[in-house]
């Protein structure tokens, strides 16, 4: 069975990371599976699921010069490989604010409360350095239905926080 | 019926119309139809699916998990689609790709002439969810998947469709 590894890599955002560390995985014998990739404020930050071949070779080592040349951080976890299990989202909520901290943690302890199960979250910082904007964009699924968790999230408006709570119909054909 | 699933080649053929109109095609439909309604939250089926490359699919979403309007089971026997109306980006899965789903931008309403299985003309229009199946039934027909119209889960162009 394969090992199954997650890697994280951290690093100053410039071209050419990516091909060149999956390069050197590919070379490795590593096989990838889901991954996520993507430029935060000027860094760029990759968690990749890397099945690995069993002969013990060291990931740290193989990336050591590529770590080097883009100036990344590495950190390697055990994990279980559970792939084909996605768990399908049946609610998506996008909530805007002009940014200030406690967002992200007033808007998730209510889903928490409701026992909320999120699958998918991001956020971003938009506007101007002098009237920044934060938006949050989560996928998720939940059993209580919408206009529940709409009344849940009701007293968010009054701090000043926008938000939009719309469901996910999935058609499957 | 076995449903064929990607990369099957099959899945990427042009289907042919259908031209007879006979019991063997009606005995084909039915069976059609149980495959699909065997078929994990299947609201619709193309003949290509289970390796028949000729222009048939059923979509029947009477009983989707939210209500929505529609006209109950529609055999299209060579389906074409005449009208089409708005766009909307909405959620979608296959039989033929499991445990894979992704946005999709679809007509919102749409107008369709095809036969039924004997061979008699009808017409539909078609609005929301129905429509949505229809029009990925019938990608079918032409070798696409809805992997063909992927656009992207975190930038919509289109502020989601929501089906009630």
């Amino acid at each position: 069975m394969a090992e199954w590894s997650m890697l994280t890599l951290v690093g100053e955002d410039r071209p050419g990371i990516v091909a060149a560390v999956t390069e050197v995985l590919f070379a490795s014998g590593c096989n990838l599976g889901e991954t996520a990739m993507v430029r935060l404020g000027g860094n760029f930050s990759m968690m990749l699921m890397v099945s690995r071949p069993t002969d013990g070779c060291a990931l740290d080592e193989k990336l050591s010069s590529v770590m080097e040349r883009f100036g990344l951080q590495l950190h390697q976890s055990a994990i279980i490989g559970e792939l084909h299990s996605h768990l399908q989202p049946n609610l998506q909520l996008v909530v805007y604010g002009a940014d200030r901290a406690g967002i992200v943690a007033s808007v998730t302890a209510k889903l928490a409360e409701a026992g909320f199960h999120i699958l998918d979250l991001r956020t971003d910082v938009g506007g101007s350095s002098r009237d920044p904007i934060y938006v949050m964009e989560i996928e998720g699924y939940a059993d209580q239905e919408a206009a529940e968790l709409e009344q849940r999230l009701e007293p968010l408006r009054q701090q000043g926080v926008e938000w939009r709570l719309s469901t996910i119909d999935l058609m499957v054909g | 019926m076995q449903i064929l699933t990607y990369p099957d080649p099959q899945l990427k053929h042009e289907s042919l119309p259908v031209e007879r109109f006979d019991t063997e095609l009606q005995a084909f439909i039915q069976e059609l139809e149980e495959t699909m309604r065997a078929g994990p939250g299947g609201v619709g089926i193309a003949a290509p699916q289970v390796g028949r490359l000729q222009r048939i699919v059923i979509v029947d979403v009477s009983s989707a998990r939210k209500p929505v309007p529609n006209h109950g089971r529609m055999v299209l026997v060579n389906p074409e689609i005449t009208q089409w109306k708005g766009m909307a980006v909405g959620r979608e899965g296959c039989m033929s790709v499991p445990d894979y789903t992704g946005n999709v931008i679809r007509a919102e309403a749409i107008t369709l002439t095809a036969k039924n299985e004997f061979g008699e003309h009808q017409e539909f229009q078609c609005e929301g969810y129905e429509a949505r199946a229809v029009q990925h039934e019938l990608d079918h027909l032409d070798g696409l998947l809805f992997l063909d119209r992927l656009v992207s889960r975190h930038r919509d162009l289109f502020r989601r469709k929501v089906y009630q």
